[in-house]
């Protein structure tokens, strides 16, 4: 951790003298917030990583015996760790994907002179402000076989969505994709906006057809900011667990957010469950410093 | 956009809008129907085909905040006669209202997990954005060693999966007697949103510019007085935004809700789920519960359009 330390500040600030020095000021403003964090994130991640050396129960009174890497190691080698971790790759790739096409498709719609622009836009953005357990919850009635209005619409008769093994996988990402794609279609939206208009028009003058257009001067320009919506919308839906956890319980959901939750709280395996949340960790942890990286580059321009 | 020239582009712009409305209604859909199940008689909720016209009631919300049981026999006409309007609404429904021994009505969980949500979701986001005001003051004027790392520090703070956090922290509060309390869920949201805070209210007063509090200064002003004369007033509408949201993301969490409460502190968010148990829930209480619960957010965004794109980016876009 890199300390406050003090360095020159602005000489000029003669009121400096009187009242609190700068110094003191910057520290007093910055370290309260640095060891709030500090005794609330990182001291439990320290606390959670003795556990992970331990075959610690919290359900009953038994001590803690140290078991060295062996929950690592019986983790990395189950096949039912690795297939809950294949089926959250799955998601993430269905629900990205998902969401990149209907929120890019959506902001090339958008991006020209439409009436209500900004109703429209605001209107669009709802679903993802609003909470995934209690609109995800709501979405059980809208996938139900017998009275839901997804079949109804579709003309699908009783087709099982939640119910269906191969199904319900889907279904929790079409649901996270109509909450998501708005976040992708903003994010495109103000990329494109962007766009120097004369570009178009050189474009223009030069012939060039629609798809050298966009794939030469719309996607490379827009490609920083869509990337920046793509690294974040795939560290979350790795993390996934609120939509998925209360549409279904099927097995072929079993994201491993819910995998870690069951086998902490339910299994209360304690100590393999800290093993568990630290190689999700480090994944999470990996995927943030590549997100980062994308975010201050864009900042930069 | 460029000017609209031939007739094939003029039709494919008509096309290109008439799409993106077709969109919007899709998108907008669940929550129409969401509201619409929440003014209607229970058997009209499940119905093929859909019911989209009828008439709207009231009753889903009486039932929301009332504990009822079921009606085996119709009520006798002098107590249906007796009873209030919104009484003989849940007798229509062929349920009755549960009342106390000295016959006061009794509440459903609904209103106090209601309380609850407002008290945990206002209180950590007053925390996290003073804190964070603070702070971002504090990265944005002054030079701090290492600040690119804090501040990535900050952020990973964040990215943090909900679950991987909740397991040390449920034994650390069982320890200490925090957990089911509503500061339990105040510290944990309030860390949660403190970077985010941070991060937010960095960009707003980034945009200040720094010769304001230089003139202030000059003109005798301390450094604590520009702070809070000048620089805050300037942040008023970045302060208002970076609130807004963190309250909107305390207000809809739901994994440390789930796992740290249960009853006492409990919020709306892993309530509302929990009482689609078994056998046939009753949407229309459901799509109450869950159009108040909304009602909030739903404001909130309409207030904070203009801001959402910055927030939503921690910042990357300005706009």
């Amino acid at each position: 951790m890199a300390t406050v330390v003090m360095t020159s500040l602005d000489s000029r600030s003669r009121a400096a003298s009187r009242g609190l020095s700068d110094i003191k000021i910057r520290n007093l403003f910055i370290i309260p917030t640095i060891l709030f964090l500090i005794v609330f994130n990182i001291f439990p991640l320290i606390y959670s990583l003795g556990y992970s050396f331990t075959d610690f129960r919290a359900s009953s009174n038994a001590p803690a015996n140290f078991v060295g890497l062996q929950n690592y190691r019986e983790l990395l080698n189950d096949p039912f760790i690795w297939a809950n971790f294949a089926i959250t790759a799955k998601y993430v790739i269905v629900s990205v994907t998902g969401q990149v096409v209907v929120g890019f498709g959506t902001a090339m719609l958008l991006n020209r002179a439409i009436p209500f622009k900004g109703l429209i836009t605001t209107l669009l953005l709802l679903p993802m402000m609003l909470s995934m357990a209690v609109v995800g919850l709501f979405w059980k009635l809208l996938y139900d076989p017998s009275f839901g209005i997804i079949n109804y619409a579709l003309g699908l008769g009783t087709f099982e969505w939640l119910a269906n093994p191969d199904m319900a996988l889907y279904a929790v990402a079409i649901t996270d994709i109509w909450m998501w794609s708005p976040f992708v279609m903003l994010l495109s939206l103000a990329g494109l906006s962007a766009v120097p208009r004369h570009l178009y028009e050189a474009a223009a003058i030069d012939r060039a057809g629609p798809f050298y257009t966009f794939f030469r001067i719309t996607l490379p320009l827009v490609a920083p900011i869509l990337m920046i919506a793509i690294i974040f919308r795939t560290m979350e839906a790795f993390k996934t667990f609120d939509l998925a956890y209360i549409l279904t319980s099927q097995p072929t959901t079993e994201v491993i957010s819910i995998r870690l939750y069951k086998m902490a709280f339910q299994e209360w395996q304690t100590g393999r469950s800290c093993a568990l949340a630290y190689i999700v960790l480090i994944m999470v942890l990996a995927i943030t410093n590549i997100y980062v990286k994308y975010l201050n580059r864009v900042k930069e321009r | 956009m460029a000017a609209v020239q031939t007739r094939s582009e003029r039709a494919l712009h008509r096309l290109a809008i008439a799409a993106v409305l077709v969109i919007t209604l899709l998108f907008l859909a669940p929550i129409y129907w969401i509201t619409s199940t929440a003014f209607k008689p229970r058997n009209l909720a499940t119905t093929i085909p859909p019911t989209v016209i009828f008439e709207p009631e009231i009753s889903p919300f009486v039932k929301l905040f009332t504990k009822r049981s079921q009606l085996r026999t119709a009520p006798a006409p002098e107590v249906y006669a007796a009873a209030p309007w919104w009484e003989r609404l849940v007798f229509d429904g062929g349920e009755k209202v549960v009342r106390s021994g000295r016959g006061e009505v009794q509440l459903s969980g609904y209103p106090n997990r209601f309380m609850n949500s407002l008290i945990v979701a206002i209180t950590s986001t007053v925390l996290a954005v003073g804190m964070g005001t603070f702070t971002a003051y504090g990265f944005s004027r002054f030079r701090v060693k290492g600040e690119a790392d804090l501040l990535f520090f900050i952020l990973s703070t964040r990215m943090l999966p909900p679950v991987v956090v909740a397991i040390p922290m449920f034994l650390m509060y069982r320890a200490v007697g925090l957990n089911d309390t509503h500061w339990g869920l105040i510290i944990l949201y309030t860390a949660f949103n403190l970077s985010f805070s941070v991060w937010l209210m960095k960009g707003f007063i980034d945009e200040i510019p720094k010769e304001y509090e230089e003139a202030a200064l000059v003109d005798g002003y301390t450094r604590l007085e520009a702070f809070f004369k000048i620089v805050l007033p300037e942040a008023a509408t970045g302060i208002a935004a970076t609130a807004v949201f963190c309250f909107i993301t305390a207000w809809n969490e739901y994994a440390f809700a789930l796992i740290m409460t249960n009853r006492r502190a409990q919020t709306a968010p892993p309530f509302i789920p929990s009482q689609v148990g078994s056998g046939l829930p009753d949407w229309t209480v459901i799509a109450a519960g869950t159009f108040l619960f909304l009602l909030p957010v739903a404001i909130f965004t309409f207030l904070l359009r203009n801001h959402l794109l910055r927030g939503m980016s921690f910042g990357a876009i300005r706009k």
